[in-house]
């Protein structure tokens, strides 16, 4: 510990040794920390309003005072009511969540391979096709599945699909296949071409390139791309609101979307913000461990 | 034609022996539920939008006539034809129209705020040498959080007696239908994505390196010029890719509108909006048409940006490098008068990766 | 050589993907269990005697006190269970959960809990089962709640509760002041100029003006409390007469002076009711549920306010009614224990129950006068006046329209007070001439 403490001083005393420090410098680095302090306050300060506000009393729920007063976790009690059936909604969020992430991750991965390292015909047209899929209004698309999940759709009866787990993920995959399409083939692309040349030499089959050299090194971005599709699905509200029509299949947030107060026309915001705490704060704890990881994925991805 | 280029480079590149079949094979589980859940579904809103549920009422009974009847494009021309009119900010005029304006006036303010500020923070951060990391970590709440728990803590925060008039000391009535609840939801929106551009414009400015900025010093260049000189042309590319998706996405905007302010308003209301109120209101045809209407709308604002900014949004080099060897054959067929030449089209061979 | 075999591989990875794809739909498929979707025809002569399990579909149940009912008939009726689908607290919501259902001619919602001003969109459209007078009896019950279950002079569902509105008013202030609680406009204005000078942050009046339903009760309301209708005897429109504009004018002109605050054109009912608990108004026009709120110990009007029906132009207003009633799907099967069930809910026990518990103002007109339940709720005679006196809303088959017209109308004069309601009401007048035919 002293050691380390002698260590950063010594750096300090190099470093100020250094003539460089004039006003403009400390002008500039003060305005670097305003700028920080600014940064940090404008993406924090409504989060800390929506946590402040689930600390509240529930009768207190519109209250404006900055700190609770009296503070009062009553409000998460209230988020698990049984009537609520927050549990059985965020179990319903996690197998959506990750059941649409492994299939995307499945399908696209092999798209996305194909997309970076192959030539073929029409390979102009396949990208502006996922890329247009991207562009779709989400309500373009759920009126007609919600007609065709009826099963009320002549010849197509049998896809009488609704509040079930597939209903729920599979057009959820219209947004989170491009994506992930989108991410991974840019992540491909990154990689050198030479190294699956060098392991072709070698004898390997294209396949076994690409399961032996290329998977290995893009499972950094495999793994980016699962945190942002798995995000991108778990914050889905439409997809989820049309399908997920009964309780027992709500997903967290059209759960949080439904909650009522203790009598009619109640809104009970300070049970509704803490829901969102909840369905928030694991997400946060995801994105602050991998923030590096994610930052370089939506970099490369450029997507959403 | 890229099979034909495929065959003729066949010996120079090892990874090109008769990659369709297998590109096939890799692509086909994507494109068959892409197919199955954006394919379909097309089809069913194209036909949907000829239609027109029938609505006429049986004086006897009082019972709606059943059934659905074959209108052509009249879900597309009622827009003008026989327009429903509504007063919101752009005078009164088609609410179809109104809603369209909106989306264009959000997607434009919205976006314009978001990079403004996107391309700041990340100037910030580029300058920080300390606390990169906490600001980094910062900037992805407002990426995590739900756009509908979103929606919910805003419209807390926009109360009559909310916070926000708390703190600026006047009572403005945000959640009201008016000019003040279109600044609502722009600030709403810009919160949740400027972040966001700045993550993006941060990457783009990583890779320029220090000795261009110390050349151009030695040169005597000012702060401003050093910006609008090598910073912006350098990060453009990231930039232009970024501000695109988030104009595509903005300009299907339902979530903030819908959950704050809510339906009926004419002064937020989206052409996304316009269509789930269309078909709450057993009106599926308009629906559908609203909906495609604002799908071309997306299509033509992808393309202009394509076309205008250079958006690169395909990013495969085989890619453009066909279409850049096609124009040439093109120019140099136009300019020899022949056609022959385009006949022995082949596409200089390279990596797919850059 | 390489190639074939590559081939192969990827064949076979693409059939495991697939495979794989068909396992977890599969078992997930099992894992939910679809709701038992009845393909019955929608028949015009119901079958009344079958019986079996049925679904009963209504919002929120915020004081349980349904589930225990419902748990009580289930004992009772071990072969004709009723399984509760609670839907959500937002109105528009349980309406399009419904029809949604209706549209896929699906009966998976046995009964529906149907607001009064989607009985004639439901009916008209042929999702609803008409109700035979012999199976459904509606004697006692309240004429204007009866009336508004019916469409073309057949019921098509059995009313489940009613609604009034109330102008509460802060009795304490008042008779400091020595005056009484208004009839009329002109009144409450008066007994707002000798009360709120010594008042300071409390304005005359609130109701419920955001854009949404509401806005169209206190519209409405105003309008016939002028003495004009949104809809003529014969089912014209006569909204831009003299005495709507009147009606709308008064709201404005409240706007206009302060006397109504300028933040109530955001509220909503929970809105205003807070700020009347508040003391930031004096008199507040709203439901029956806030009286049992305001009258909590955490209250701070507790025991300073009473009821009074809401004011008028001349006279005592008109109010708008609310209210629910039990409609039966088209297409679901158990008509018959759908019938035995709603009659057995609309026992008069079970109303008072309702009632007592749950503060849902009963169909049933004999116990609105029931002295345990006015010694308990002071409000009922009250309240009986005002739904005896109420208006229903238009009852048209495109409600939605309708009532977004007339919020379209009434919101735009009162959000900026240099519209003109003449204007509005014109073209109020022109939509709704074309809406309703």
């Amino acid at each position: 510990m002293s050691t380390a403490q002698a260590h950063v001083t010594a750096a300090e005393i190099a470093e100020l040794n250094k003539p460089k420090r004039d006003g403009k410098y400390w002008a500039g680095s003060i305005a670097g920390i305003v700028g920080m302090a600014f940064i940090i306050i404008y993406c924090i300060l409504p989060f800390y309003w929506m946590i402040v506000s689930s600390l509240r009393l529930p009768s207190d729920g519109r209250s404006t005072d900055f700190v609770p007063n009296p503070a009062s976790i009553e409000n998460y009690v209230a988020v698990f009511a049984p009537q609520n059936m927050f549990g059985q909604a965020v179990l319903n969020s996690l197998i959506v969540s990750t059941t649409t992430t492994v299939l995307t991750l499945l399908f696209g991965i092999l798209a996305a391979y194909a997309l970076a390292r192959l030539r073929f015909a029409a390979k102009g047209i396949v990208l502006s096709i996922i890329i247009a899929c991207s562009m779709f209004p989400g309500i373009t698309l759920v009126i007609p599945l919600f007609k065709l999940f009826s099963g009320n759709y002549p010849g197509f009866e049998w896809l009488n699909w609704m509040n079930t787990y597939q209903a729920l993920v599979i057009p959820t995959l219209s947004f989170g296949l491009p994506l992930c399409v989108w991410n991974l083939t840019a992540f491909f692309r990154q990689l050198p071409v030479e190294l699956e040349q060098a392991a072709m030499v070698d004898g390997c089959t294209p396949g076994q390139a690409f399961a032996k050299v290329i998977l290995p090194l893009a499972a950094p971005g495999v793994f980016t791309t699962a945190i942002i599709t798995f995000i991108a699905v778990w914050n889905d509200y439409m997809i989820a609101l049309q399908f997920g029509t009964t309780p027992e299949m709500y997903t967290s947030v059209v759960a949080l979307s439904k909650f009522t107060g203790q009598y009619g026309y109640d809104t009970p915001w300070g049970t509704i913000m803490a829901a969102g705490v909840l369905i928030t704060v694991p997400l946060l704890v995801a994105v602050l461990i991998f923030q590096r990881r994610i930052v370089a994925g939506l970099t490369a991805g450029g997507v959403k | 034609m890229a099979d034909s280029s495929a065959t003729t480079n066949k010996k120079k590149n090892p990874l090109s022996d008769g990659q369709g079949t297998l590109a096939a094979l890799l692509i086909s589980p994507t494109m068959a539920v892409i197919l199955f859940v954006v394919g379909i579904p097309i089809l069913m809103s194209l036909r949907e939008s000829v239609f027109r549920k029938n609505s006429g009422i049986d004086p006897a009974t009082g019972m709606v006539a059943q059934g659905e009847s074959f209108v052509g494009l009249q879900n597309f021309t009622d827009i003008f034809a026989n327009p429903t009119l509504v007063t919101g900010n752009w005078g009164t005029i088609d609410r179809l129209l109104n809603s369209f304006l909106n989306t264009t006036w959000f997607t434009i303010i919205c976006v314009l705020f978001e990079t403004a500020l996107g391309v700041a923070m990340a100037l910030i951060m580029a300058k920080a040498f300390r606390g990169k990391g906490l600001v980094r970590a910062a900037i992805l709440v407002p990426w995590a959080i739900p756009t509908v728990v979103s929606a919910k803590m805003w419209g807390l925060i926009f109360d009559a007696d909310g916070v926000m008039n708390k703190v600026i000391g006047h009572q403005i009535l945000w959640l009201a239908d008016g000019p003040q609840s279109q600044w609502a939801i722009i600030i709403a929106d810009v919160w949740k994505t400027a972040p966001f551009i700045g993550l993006l414009t941060l990457a783009g400015l990583q890779t320029i390196p220090a000795e261009v900025y110390e050349a151009a010093k030695v040169d005597g260049a000012s702060a401003w010029q050093q910006f609008t000189r090598i910073t912006l042309p350098m990060v453009k590319p990231a930039l232009v890719v970024a501000v695109l998706f988030r104009t595509l996405d903005t300009m299907r905007m339902f979530d903030l509108p819908a959950a704050m302010i809510g339906f009926g308003k004419y002064y937020v209301e989206t052409v996304s909006v316009l269509a789930y109120v269309e078909n709450n209101n057993l009106r599926y045809g308009s629906a559908a048409a609203y909906s495609i209407i604002l799908f071309i709308y997306i299509v033509f604002v992808a393309f202009l940006f394509v076309r205008l900014l250079g958006a690169d949004v395909v990013g495969d080099e085989e890619v453009k490098a066909i279409a850049a060897q096609r124009k040439r054959q093109k120019a140099a067929a136009k300019a020899a008068g022949t056609k022959a030449a385009l006949a022995k089209s082949t596409v200089t061979s390279g990596s797919a990766s850059s | 050589m390489t190639q074939p075999r590559t081939t192969r591989r990827v064949i076979a990875a693409a059939l495991s993907v697939g495979a794989l794809l068909a396992t977890a739909a599969c078992s997930s498929g099992t894992a939910a269990s679809p709701a038992a979707s009845g393909s019955a025809s929608a028949a015009t002569g119901a079958n009344w005697d079958e019986t079996g399990p049925i679904t009963y579909a209504q919002g929120k149940d915020t004081s349980g006190n349904l589930k225990a009912q419902i748990d009580q008939w289930n004992k009772e009726n071990p072969n004709e269970q009723v399984t509760f689908r609670e839907l959500s607290d937002n109105a528009d919501e349980q309406r399009s959960e419904m029809i949604k259902r209706a549209q896929a001619k699906s009966g998976e919602f046995t009964v529906m809990s149907v607001d009064v001003v989607w009985t004639s969109e439901f009916a008209a459209n042929g999702w609803l089962t008409e109700l035979p007078a012999d199976k459904f009896n509606t004697t006692g019950f309240l004429k204007a709640a009866v009336d508004s279950a019916t469409y073309f002079n057949k019921l098509y569902a059995m009313p489940s509760s009613s609604d009034g509105a109330l102008l509460y008013y802060r009795k304490d202030l008042l008779d400091k002041a020595g005056v009484q609680a208004p009839t009329t406009w002109d009144e409450m204005q008066q007994a707002c100029d000798k009360v709120l000078p010594g008042q300071s942050g409390m304005s005359c009046y609130g109701g419920q003006f955001q854009k949404y339903e509401g806005l169209t009760c206190n519209f409405a309301e105003a309008v016939n409390s002028a003495g004009g209708a949104i809809l003529g005897e014969d089912g014209k429109p006569t909204v831009n007469s003299a005495e709507a504009v009147a009606g709308l004018t008064w709201m404005q002109n409240g706007f206009k002076s302060g006397m109504i605050p300028k933040e109530a054109i955001t509220w909503k009912e929970e809105e205003s009711r807070q700020a009347f608990q508040t003391g930031k108004i004096l008199f507040l026009r709203n439901w029956p549920y806030v009286y049992n709120l305001a009258s909590a110990k955490d209250s701070k009007v507790a025991g300073k306010f009473d009821v009074a029906p809401i004011p008028g132009k001349t006279g005592p207003g008109v109010s708008t009614l609310g209210g629910h009633s039990y409609g039966i799907s088209a297409f679901a099967k158990n008509k018959g224990t759908a019938m035995k069930w709603i009659n057995w809910m609309l026992r008069p026990e079970n109303q008072k129950d309702q009632l007592l518990k749950a503060s849902s103002a009963p169909v049933l007109e004999s116990l609105y006068s029931d002295p345990e339940l006015v010694a308990k709720f002071g409000y009922l005679p009250t309240l009986l006046k005002s739904i005896q006196n109420a208006k229903p809303r238009p009852k048209a088959v495109a409600y939605g329209d309708v009532t977004l017209a007339i919020q379209d109308a009434a919101y735009a004069p009162l959000n900026d007070v240099r519209k003109s309601p003449q204007t509005a009401l014109d073209d109020l007048q022109a939509k709704l001439t074309t809406l309703i035919k």
